[in-house]
Protein backbone atom coordinates (compact mmCIF):
# COMPACT_ATOMS: atom_id res chain seq x y z
CA UNK A 1 0.00 0.00 0.00
CA UNK A 2 2.79 2.38 0.94
CA UNK A 3 4.42 2.82 -2.45
CA UNK A 4 1.10 3.02 -4.19
CA UNK A 5 -0.15 5.60 -1.73
CA UNK A 6 2.92 7.72 -2.27
CA UNK A 7 2.30 7.66 -6.03
CA UNK A 8 -1.33 8.67 -5.55
CA UNK A 9 -0.31 11.31 -3.06
CA UNK A 10 2.29 12.77 -5.41
CA UNK A 11 -0.31 12.89 -8.16
CA UNK A 12 -2.93 14.54 -5.92
CA UNK A 13 -0.34 17.17 -4.99
CA UNK A 14 0.31 17.74 -8.67
CA UNK A 15 4.01 17.41 -7.83
CA UNK A 16 6.69 16.46 -10.34
CA UNK A 17 7.35 12.74 -10.80
CA UNK A 18 10.79 13.13 -9.35
CA UNK A 19 9.57 14.58 -6.09
CA UNK A 20 10.78 12.46 -3.24
CA UNK A 21 8.17 11.78 -0.61
CA UNK A 22 9.23 10.28 2.70
CA UNK A 23 7.06 8.87 5.44
CA UNK A 24 8.38 11.34 7.97
CA UNK A 25 7.67 14.37 5.74
CA UNK A 26 5.36 17.00 7.17
CA UNK A 27 3.27 17.35 4.05
CA UNK A 28 1.89 20.76 5.01
CA UNK A 29 5.43 22.11 4.61
CA UNK A 30 5.60 21.10 0.94
CA UNK A 31 5.70 24.02 -1.47
CA UNK A 32 2.80 22.43 -3.34
CA UNK A 33 0.50 22.18 -0.32
CA UNK A 34 -2.48 24.53 -0.37
CA UNK A 35 -6.24 24.34 0.09
CA UNK A 36 -6.82 23.03 -3.44
CA UNK A 37 -4.27 20.22 -2.94
CA UNK A 38 -5.96 19.49 0.34
CA UNK A 39 -9.24 18.90 -1.55
CA UNK A 40 -7.43 16.76 -4.13
CA UNK A 41 -5.91 14.63 -1.36
CA UNK A 42 -9.27 14.13 0.39
CA UNK A 43 -10.82 13.19 -2.97
CA UNK A 44 -7.94 10.81 -3.77
CA UNK A 45 -8.19 9.02 -0.40
CA UNK A 46 -11.93 8.65 -0.89
CA UNK A 47 -11.63 7.35 -4.43
CA UNK A 48 -8.66 5.02 -3.90
CA UNK A 49 -9.42 3.70 -0.41
CA UNK A 50 -13.12 4.48 0.13
CA UNK A 51 -12.11 6.38 3.24
CA UNK A 52 -13.31 9.87 4.16
CA UNK A 53 -11.27 11.63 6.82
CA UNK A 54 -13.15 14.43 8.59
CA UNK A 55 -11.31 17.75 8.71
CA UNK A 56 -11.08 17.65 12.53
CA UNK A 57 -9.26 14.31 12.29
CA UNK A 58 -7.19 15.37 9.29
CA UNK A 59 -5.86 18.34 11.26
CA UNK A 60 -4.27 15.97 13.76
CA UNK A 61 -2.29 14.14 11.09
CA UNK A 62 1.12 15.66 10.53
CA UNK A 63 3.15 13.34 8.34
CA UNK A 64 2.76 11.22 5.23
CA UNK A 65 3.22 8.13 7.40
CA UNK A 66 0.48 9.41 9.71
CA UNK A 67 -1.88 9.64 6.76
CA UNK A 68 -1.13 6.08 5.70
CA UNK A 69 -1.67 4.89 9.25
CA UNK A 70 -5.03 6.67 9.51
CA UNK A 71 -6.21 5.23 6.20
CA UNK A 72 -5.08 1.76 7.28
CA UNK A 73 -7.15 2.04 10.45
CA UNK A 74 -10.27 2.99 8.53
CA UNK A 75 -9.96 0.90 5.43
CA UNK A 76 -12.95 -1.31 4.83
CA UNK A 77 -11.99 -4.95 4.74
CA UNK B 1 -36.75 8.81 8.10
CA UNK B 2 -36.56 11.82 5.90
CA UNK B 3 -38.46 10.32 2.96
CA UNK B 4 -41.68 11.73 1.58
CA UNK B 5 -43.76 11.25 -1.52
CA UNK B 6 -45.86 14.19 -2.64
CA UNK B 7 -48.24 12.77 -5.17
CA UNK B 8 -50.40 14.75 -7.60
CA UNK B 9 -47.70 17.37 -8.14
CA UNK B 10 -46.02 18.09 -11.47
CA UNK B 11 -43.41 20.55 -12.65
CA UNK B 12 -44.82 22.60 -15.51
CA UNK B 13 -41.95 24.94 -16.23
CA UNK B 14 -38.53 26.19 -15.22
CA UNK B 15 -36.82 29.48 -16.06
CA UNK B 16 -33.55 31.08 -15.02
CA UNK B 17 -32.04 34.55 -15.14
CA UNK B 18 -28.46 35.73 -14.67
CA UNK B 19 -26.85 39.17 -14.81
CA UNK B 20 -25.35 39.91 -18.23
CA UNK B 21 -22.04 40.99 -16.72
CA UNK B 22 -19.48 38.18 -17.12
CA UNK B 23 -16.32 37.88 -15.09
CA UNK B 24 -13.48 35.69 -16.35
CA UNK B 25 -11.50 33.93 -13.61
CA UNK B 26 -8.54 33.65 -15.99
CA UNK B 27 -8.00 37.36 -15.34
CA UNK B 28 -8.19 37.13 -11.58
CA UNK B 29 -4.80 38.00 -10.08
CA UNK B 30 -6.11 37.06 -6.61
CA UNK B 31 -5.56 33.45 -7.69
CA UNK B 32 -1.86 34.02 -8.43
CA UNK B 33 0.12 33.37 -11.60
CA UNK B 34 -1.28 31.69 -14.71
CA UNK B 35 -0.30 28.18 -13.50
CA UNK B 36 -2.06 28.78 -10.21
CA UNK B 37 -5.11 30.13 -12.01
CA UNK B 38 -5.18 27.04 -14.24
CA UNK B 39 -4.89 24.78 -11.21
CA UNK B 40 -7.80 26.60 -9.62
CA UNK B 41 -9.94 26.21 -12.73
CA UNK B 42 -9.01 22.53 -13.11
CA UNK B 43 -10.01 21.84 -9.51
CA UNK B 44 -13.15 23.94 -9.11
CA UNK B 45 -14.27 23.98 -12.74
CA UNK B 46 -15.19 27.67 -12.57
CA UNK B 47 -14.01 29.56 -15.66
CA UNK B 48 -16.53 32.40 -15.89
CA UNK B 49 -19.26 33.75 -13.65
CA UNK B 50 -22.15 36.16 -14.08
CA UNK B 51 -22.07 38.88 -11.44
CA UNK B 52 -24.50 41.58 -10.36
CA UNK B 53 -21.44 43.72 -9.74
CA UNK B 54 -22.81 46.70 -7.88
CA UNK B 55 -25.86 47.12 -10.14
CA UNK B 56 -28.32 47.06 -7.25
CA UNK B 57 -29.78 43.83 -8.60
CA UNK B 58 -31.07 41.54 -5.88
CA UNK B 59 -31.82 37.83 -5.99
CA UNK B 60 -35.48 38.81 -6.07
CA UNK B 61 -34.93 40.87 -9.24
CA UNK B 62 -33.30 37.94 -11.02
CA UNK B 63 -36.10 35.66 -9.83
CA UNK B 64 -38.68 38.21 -10.89
CA UNK B 65 -37.39 38.29 -14.47
CA UNK B 66 -37.28 34.49 -14.61
CA UNK B 67 -40.81 34.25 -13.20
CA UNK B 68 -42.28 36.89 -15.50
CA UNK B 69 -40.85 35.12 -18.53
CA UNK B 70 -42.04 31.72 -17.31
CA UNK B 71 -45.59 32.86 -16.53
CA UNK B 72 -45.94 34.47 -19.92
CA UNK B 73 -44.68 31.36 -21.78
CA UNK B 74 -46.88 29.10 -19.67
CA UNK B 75 -49.86 31.36 -20.26
CA UNK B 76 -50.52 31.39 -16.53
CA UNK B 77 -52.30 34.45 -15.24
CA UNK B 78 -50.62 35.94 -12.16
CA UNK B 79 -53.90 35.78 -10.23
CA UNK B 80 -53.98 31.99 -10.65
CA UNK B 81 -50.93 31.47 -8.44
CA UNK B 82 -51.97 30.11 -5.06
CA UNK B 83 -48.58 30.01 -3.40
CA UNK B 84 -45.17 31.60 -3.80
CA UNK B 85 -42.05 30.50 -1.99
CA UNK B 86 -38.85 32.50 -2.20
CA UNK B 87 -35.68 30.61 -1.28
CA UNK B 88 -32.48 32.57 -0.76
CA UNK B 89 -29.60 33.49 1.49
CA UNK B 90 -29.65 36.99 0.03
CA UNK B 91 -33.13 38.46 0.63
CA UNK B 92 -33.93 42.11 -0.07
CA UNK B 93 -34.25 43.01 3.61
CA UNK B 94 -33.87 41.43 7.03
CA UNK B 95 -37.59 42.17 7.18
CA UNK B 96 -40.12 42.00 5.56
CA UNK B 97 -40.08 38.70 3.71
CA UNK B 98 -39.02 39.10 0.08
CA UNK B 99 -41.85 36.79 -1.01
CA UNK B 100 -44.30 39.55 -0.06
CA UNK B 101 -42.47 42.05 -2.26
CA UNK B 102 -42.46 39.55 -5.12
CA UNK B 103 -46.19 38.85 -4.69
CA UNK B 104 -46.89 42.50 -5.40
CA UNK B 105 -44.28 42.87 -8.12
CA UNK B 106 -45.58 39.87 -10.02
CA UNK B 107 -49.17 41.01 -9.60
CA UNK B 108 -50.25 37.90 -7.70
CA UNK B 109 -53.54 37.78 -5.83
CA UNK B 110 -53.90 38.92 -2.23
CA UNK B 111 -55.01 35.39 -1.39
CA UNK B 112 -51.55 34.12 -2.38
CA UNK B 113 -49.64 32.15 0.29
CA UNK B 114 -46.20 33.78 0.27
CA UNK B 115 -43.18 33.13 2.45
CA UNK B 116 -39.38 33.01 2.47
CA UNK B 117 -37.17 30.03 3.14
CA UNK B 118 -33.65 30.71 4.32
CA UNK B 119 -31.51 28.06 2.64
CA UNK B 120 -28.83 28.05 -0.02
CA UNK B 121 -27.29 25.12 -1.86
CA UNK B 122 -30.05 22.74 -0.74
CA UNK B 123 -32.68 25.46 -1.16
CA UNK B 124 -34.24 24.39 -4.43
CA UNK B 125 -34.76 20.87 -3.07
CA UNK B 126 -36.39 22.19 0.11
CA UNK B 127 -38.47 24.71 -1.80
CA UNK B 128 -39.74 21.98 -4.12
CA UNK B 129 -40.59 19.75 -1.15
CA UNK B 130 -42.41 22.61 0.61
CA UNK B 131 -44.46 23.52 -2.48
CA UNK B 132 -45.13 19.82 -3.04
CA UNK B 133 -46.52 19.62 0.49
CA UNK B 134 -48.66 22.72 -0.06
CA UNK B 135 -50.30 21.67 -3.30
CA UNK B 136 -50.49 17.86 -3.04
CA UNK B 137 -54.04 17.90 -1.67
CA UNK B 138 -55.43 20.16 -4.36
CA UNK B 139 -56.36 23.03 -2.07
CA UNK B 140 -53.76 25.04 -3.89
CA UNK B 141 -53.55 24.35 -7.62
CA UNK B 142 -50.61 26.39 -8.84
CA UNK B 143 -47.37 27.20 -7.06
CA UNK B 144 -44.30 29.20 -7.89
CA UNK B 145 -40.90 28.45 -6.40
CA UNK B 146 -38.45 31.33 -6.77
CA UNK B 147 -34.93 30.33 -5.79
CA UNK B 148 -31.98 32.62 -6.27
CA UNK B 149 -28.88 34.11 -4.75
CA UNK B 150 -26.54 36.99 -5.35
CA UNK B 151 -23.80 35.25 -3.43
CA UNK B 152 -21.05 37.39 -4.94
CA UNK B 153 -22.27 40.39 -2.96
CA UNK B 154 -21.51 38.58 0.28
CA UNK B 155 -18.00 37.48 -0.73
CA UNK B 156 -14.82 39.43 -0.07
CA UNK B 157 -13.00 40.21 -3.34
CA UNK B 158 -9.81 39.61 -1.31
CA UNK B 159 -10.80 36.09 -0.29
CA UNK B 160 -9.57 33.46 -2.73
CA UNK B 161 -11.38 30.73 -0.81
CA UNK B 162 -14.80 32.17 -1.75
CA UNK B 163 -14.72 35.03 -4.24
CA UNK B 164 -13.72 33.15 -7.44
CA UNK B 165 -16.14 30.27 -6.83
CA UNK B 166 -19.54 31.95 -6.82
CA UNK B 167 -21.88 33.45 -9.37
CA UNK B 168 -25.30 35.10 -9.21
CA UNK B 169 -28.59 33.81 -10.51
CA UNK B 170 -32.34 33.63 -9.99
CA UNK B 171 -34.80 30.96 -11.06
CA UNK B 172 -38.50 30.21 -11.21
CA UNK B 173 -40.11 26.78 -11.10
CA UNK B 174 -43.84 26.37 -11.76
CA UNK B 175 -45.67 23.47 -10.14
CA UNK B 176 -49.25 22.36 -10.52
CA UNK B 177 -51.69 20.01 -8.85
CA UNK B 178 -52.23 17.12 -11.27
CA UNK B 179 -54.25 14.20 -10.03
CA UNK B 180 -52.58 10.86 -10.55
CA UNK B 181 -49.13 12.18 -11.43
CA UNK B 182 -46.05 10.45 -10.03
CA UNK B 183 -45.24 13.56 -8.03
CA UNK B 184 -42.07 14.32 -6.11
CA UNK B 185 -40.13 11.67 -4.20
CA UNK B 186 -38.07 13.45 -1.63
CA UNK B 187 -35.28 12.86 0.84
CA UNK B 188 -34.25 15.71 3.14
CA UNK B 189 -31.71 15.93 5.97
CA UNK B 190 -30.00 18.44 8.23
CA UNK B 191 -26.86 18.60 10.38
CA UNK B 192 -26.74 21.88 12.30
CA UNK B 193 -23.48 20.86 13.93
CA UNK B 194 -21.86 22.25 10.80
CA UNK B 195 -23.63 25.61 10.91
CA UNK B 196 -20.32 27.46 10.99
CA UNK B 197 -18.98 25.76 7.85
CA UNK B 198 -20.60 28.43 5.65
CA UNK B 199 -21.55 31.52 7.60
CA UNK B 200 -21.81 35.31 7.57
CA UNK B 201 -21.07 35.88 11.26
CA UNK B 202 -22.38 39.44 11.80
CA UNK B 203 -25.43 41.44 10.84
CA UNK B 204 -28.09 39.08 12.16
CA UNK B 205 -29.43 39.06 15.67
CA UNK B 206 -26.87 36.72 17.29
CA UNK B 207 -24.05 39.12 16.44
CA UNK B 208 -25.51 42.53 15.66
CA UNK B 209 -23.87 44.73 13.09
CA UNK B 210 -21.22 46.64 15.05
CA UNK B 211 -18.28 48.94 14.31
CA UNK B 212 -15.93 45.93 14.16
CA UNK B 213 -18.10 44.16 11.60
CA UNK B 214 -16.33 45.97 8.78
CA UNK B 215 -12.83 45.32 10.12
CA UNK B 216 -10.86 43.28 7.59
CA UNK B 217 -8.94 40.35 8.99
CA UNK B 218 -6.27 38.40 7.14
CA UNK B 219 -6.82 34.72 7.99
CA UNK B 220 -4.08 33.54 5.70
CA UNK B 221 -2.34 34.68 2.56
CA UNK B 222 -5.08 35.62 0.05
CA UNK B 223 -7.89 35.23 2.56
CA UNK B 224 -8.97 38.66 3.80
CA UNK B 225 -12.55 39.42 4.79
CA UNK B 226 -14.77 41.11 7.34
CA UNK B 227 -17.56 39.65 9.45
CA UNK B 228 -20.32 40.74 7.09
CA UNK B 229 -18.78 38.54 4.40
CA UNK B 230 -19.05 34.80 3.94
CA UNK B 231 -16.61 32.49 5.64
CA UNK B 232 -16.33 29.08 3.98
CA UNK B 233 -14.68 25.96 5.36
CA UNK B 234 -14.00 24.42 1.96
CA UNK B 235 -12.51 21.10 3.09
CA UNK B 236 -15.21 20.70 5.77
CA UNK B 237 -18.00 21.17 3.24
CA UNK B 238 -16.16 18.90 0.81
CA UNK B 239 -15.99 16.04 3.28
CA UNK B 240 -19.64 16.60 4.23
CA UNK B 241 -20.83 16.59 0.63
CA UNK B 242 -18.91 13.55 -0.62
CA UNK B 243 -20.28 11.55 2.31
CA UNK B 244 -23.88 12.78 2.39
CA UNK B 245 -24.86 13.43 -1.22
CA UNK B 246 -24.24 9.91 -2.60
CA UNK B 247 -25.89 8.40 0.46
CA UNK B 248 -28.94 10.65 0.02
CA UNK B 249 -29.27 9.69 -3.66
CA UNK B 250 -28.74 5.98 -3.04
CA UNK B 251 -31.11 6.09 -0.06
CA UNK B 252 -33.85 7.70 -2.14
CA UNK B 253 -33.43 5.19 -4.99
CA UNK B 254 -33.61 2.33 -2.55
CA UNK B 255 -36.51 3.69 -0.51
CA UNK B 256 -38.71 4.26 -3.54
CA UNK B 257 -37.40 1.20 -5.36
CA UNK B 258 -36.13 3.20 -8.34
CA UNK B 259 -33.69 1.81 -10.87
CA UNK B 260 -30.62 4.05 -11.12
CA UNK B 261 -30.18 3.02 -14.76
CA UNK B 262 -33.60 4.32 -15.70
CA UNK B 263 -32.83 7.82 -14.51
CA UNK B 264 -32.04 10.03 -17.49
CA UNK B 265 -30.16 12.81 -15.72
CA UNK B 266 -28.67 13.55 -12.33
CA UNK B 267 -28.60 17.27 -11.70
CA UNK B 268 -26.34 18.05 -8.79
CA UNK B 269 -25.92 21.34 -7.02
CA UNK B 270 -22.93 22.91 -8.77
CA UNK B 271 -20.60 23.13 -5.79
CA UNK B 272 -17.25 22.61 -7.40
CA UNK B 273 -15.98 20.29 -10.09
CA UNK B 274 -13.73 18.01 -8.09
CA UNK B 275 -16.46 17.53 -5.48
CA UNK B 276 -19.21 16.85 -8.01
CA UNK B 277 -16.95 14.46 -9.90
CA UNK B 278 -16.39 12.53 -6.67
CA UNK B 279 -20.15 12.23 -6.20
CA UNK B 280 -20.58 11.17 -9.82
CA UNK B 281 -17.90 8.49 -9.68
CA UNK B 282 -19.06 7.19 -6.30
CA UNK B 283 -22.47 6.63 -7.88
CA UNK B 284 -20.80 5.19 -11.02
CA UNK B 285 -22.72 7.55 -13.27
CA UNK B 286 -21.68 8.12 -16.87
CA UNK B 287 -20.52 11.67 -17.72
CA UNK B 288 -23.40 12.25 -20.15
CA UNK B 289 -25.99 11.79 -17.40
CA UNK B 290 -24.51 14.43 -15.13
CA UNK B 291 -24.64 17.87 -16.74
CA UNK B 292 -22.44 20.72 -15.50
CA UNK B 293 -22.96 24.45 -15.71
CA UNK B 294 -20.34 25.46 -13.15
CA UNK B 295 -17.74 26.30 -15.83
CA UNK B 296 -19.97 29.10 -17.12
CA UNK B 297 -21.81 30.32 -14.02
CA UNK B 298 -19.80 29.20 -10.98
CA UNK B 299 -21.55 28.01 -7.84
CA UNK B 300 -24.90 29.81 -7.91
CA UNK B 301 -26.21 28.46 -4.59
CA UNK B 302 -29.99 27.86 -4.66
CA UNK B 303 -30.13 28.59 -8.42
CA UNK B 304 -27.66 25.98 -9.54
CA UNK B 305 -29.98 23.00 -10.09
CA UNK B 306 -32.68 24.79 -12.13
CA UNK B 307 -30.03 26.91 -13.90
CA UNK B 308 -28.24 23.74 -14.99
CA UNK B 309 -31.54 22.31 -16.23
CA UNK B 310 -32.39 25.42 -18.24
CA UNK B 311 -28.97 25.85 -19.79
CA UNK B 312 -27.92 22.22 -20.31
CA UNK B 313 -31.13 20.19 -20.70
CA UNK B 314 -33.51 22.62 -22.30
CA UNK B 315 -34.08 20.54 -25.45
CA UNK B 316 -34.66 17.33 -23.52
CA UNK B 317 -37.01 19.02 -21.05
CA UNK B 318 -39.12 20.84 -23.60
CA UNK B 319 -39.27 18.09 -26.23
CA UNK B 320 -39.78 14.87 -24.30
CA UNK B 321 -40.09 12.98 -21.05
CA UNK B 322 -37.32 13.01 -18.46
CA UNK B 323 -36.70 11.04 -15.31
CA UNK B 324 -34.57 13.21 -13.08
CA UNK B 325 -32.67 12.97 -9.84
CA UNK B 326 -31.80 16.36 -8.36
CA UNK B 327 -29.58 16.75 -5.32
CA UNK B 328 -28.60 19.82 -3.31
CA UNK B 329 -26.18 20.07 -0.38
CA UNK B 330 -24.44 22.83 1.56
CA UNK B 331 -25.02 25.73 3.94
CA UNK B 332 -26.86 24.69 7.09
CA UNK B 333 -25.59 22.06 6.80
CA UNK B 334 -28.56 20.89 4.82
CA UNK B 335 -29.03 18.43 2.00
CA UNK B 336 -31.66 16.59 0.04
CA UNK B 337 -32.60 14.71 -3.12
CA UNK B 338 -35.71 14.71 -5.28
CA UNK B 339 -36.76 12.25 -7.95
CA UNK B 340 -39.24 13.67 -10.43
CA UNK B 341 -40.53 12.97 -13.90
CA UNK B 342 -41.21 15.71 -16.41
CA UNK B 343 -43.01 15.76 -19.71
CA UNK B 344 -42.55 18.53 -22.26
CA UNK B 345 -42.25 21.30 -19.73
CA UNK B 346 -42.01 24.97 -20.55
CA UNK B 347 -38.45 26.12 -20.38
CA UNK B 348 -37.70 29.59 -21.75
CA UNK B 349 -34.21 30.43 -22.89
CA UNK B 350 -31.90 31.78 -20.21
CA UNK B 351 -32.85 35.39 -19.39
CA UNK B 352 -30.02 37.92 -19.19
CA UNK B 353 -30.54 41.25 -17.44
Amino acid sequence: MMEKFIDHFREALDASEGKEIRLEDRFRDYDEWDSLRYLSVIAMIDSEYDVIIETSEFKKIETVGGLIEEIGKRIKT
Amino acid sequence: MGFQHFKNVTVKGIAACVPSNVFDNRKLSLLGNSDQIQKYIDTTGVVTRHLVNGRNLCSSDLCFHAAAKLLSELNWRPDEIDCLLFVSQTPDYIMPATACILQEKLGLAHECFAMDISLGCSGWIYGMAAIGALIQNGGFKKGLLLAGDTSTVTKSPKDKSTYPLFGDGGTATALEYTEGSSGLMVHTATDGKGYKAIIIPDGGFRNFYNPDSLKEVEYEDGIVRNNLQTSLDGPGVFVFAISKAPRSINGLLEHFDLDINKVDYFILHQANKILNERIRTKLRLPVEKVPYSIEEFGNTSSSSIPLTMVTRLRQQLTKGQCKLITCGFGVGLSWGTIYLETEKITCPELVLV
